[in-house]
């Protein structure tokens, strides 16, 4: 075989995360709704499956996709609960630790959208799904984070 | 906290629905021991008799969304039940070869015409798909058989009537010849 598989074939992605993510949804949703969005998690993350172009941090993106997912589910409940990303719940690596007091003045879609290109080097089209937006929404969600972060750190320099 | 089993059936469910599998597969016993059966759109692409592998390899040759699922297996399933039960001697399956060359579809496509019971030699089949001289590829065409027992590479044998080879091990060629009745 040339080349070599860069990406896990959905069944091994899957029977690695499935537990845990059911836990993380029940948690949060209770588990009579942690089913339904279980179900939404993993129906994303194969929608999207196709763009990934390595195999690594599936678990944070994974993660990521079920956050968002249970915010939508209390969100047709209650209107007004913000987007949460949890970093406490991405694995650790340099570059998001380095990453990590620079992101408090961004958005939770931004903060998400930063780490998930450029600390984990996703493409659009997974960060779109991870967020449950478009891979337009996601590049300009981490565009505008990116823009944010500069002026956040310009400032902090020019300061006394 | 594991999933329950229900809710990982519906979501297997859904994700065929969806037409969101590029590969559908599932394992099952036999008399040579347990084989990985997958299938596309088009139709059975794999039997394996090492699954672990066969997985990576069918993400690379039809797209990583391989997922195990029962139901879709099932149709082959039956057939190879019925098959080591010495109920069929055909099957009637549709096939998908899209990932193998081209020199080696043909020497399939020929393989799938002996019939059951009987065997031929590579040499035979090589000057049927008119390379008389290539019977060593046509032994590599065997060896990397996509669909074993389906397509019959077991009845491939030596020009001196010797097993020679075959990927799944010579004990399951032997197995099925005999289940054949092709050997004693």
């Amino acid at each position: 075989m040339m080349g070599t598989v860069v990406i896990p074939p959905f069944e091994r992605f899957y029977a690695e995360h499935n537990d845990e993510v059911f836990a993380v949804l029940a948690r949060r949703l209770g588990r009579q709704r942690a089913e339904d969005a279980f179900q939404e998690t993993f129906l994303r993350a194969l929608r999207a499956y196709p763009s990934l172009r390595h195999g690594d941090h599936l678990r944070a993106w994974v993660l990521t996709i079920a956050r968002n997912v249970a915010v939508d589910t209390h969100r047709r409940e209650k209107p007004t609960v913000e987007l949460e990303v949890d970093p406490a719940e991405l694995p650790r690596r340099p570059a998001y630790a380095e990453l990590e007091h620079l992101t408090g003045e961004l958005t939770a879609t931004e903060r998400a959208a930063v780490v998930l290109r450029y600390a984990y080097d996703l493409p659009y089209a997974a960060i779109g799904a991870a967020l449950g937006s478009s891979e337009d929404a996601a590049r300009q969600a981490a565009s505008t984070g990116v823009r944010r972060l500069r002026k956040t750190s310009h400032d902090q320099k020019e300061r006394p | 906290m594991n999933v329950p089993t229900d809710l990982d059936r519906r979501f297997r469910e859904a994700a065929q629905r969806e037409g969101l599998v590029d590969v559908a597969y599932d394992l099952s016993d036999s008399p040579v021991g347990e084989l990985l059966i997958a299938v596309t759109d088009r139709g059975l692409c794999r039997i394996a008799y090492r699954p672990e592998a066969a997985l990576d390899e069918l993400a690379a040759d039809f797209g990583a969304r391989v997922l195990k699922i029962p139901k879709r297996v099932d149709p082959v399933r039956r057939e190879l039940d019925e098959y080591f039960e010495g109920k069929r001697r055909v099957f009637d399956l549709e096939t998908d070869l899209s990932p193998v060359p081209d020199f080696h579809r043909l020497a399939l496509r020929e393989l799938a015409l002996v019939p059951y019971g009987e065997v031929t030699t590579y040499g035979a089949l090589a000057a049927k798909v008119g390379r008389p001289h290539a019977a060593r590829a046509i032994g590599g065409a065997m060896n990397r058989n996509p669909i074993p027992i389906v397509l019959p590479c077991h009845r491939v044998v030596g020009a001196n009537g010797k097993l020679v080879g075959y990927a799944g091990g010579l004990d399951r060629k032997e197995l099925l010849l005999r289940l054949e009745g092709a050997i004693l």
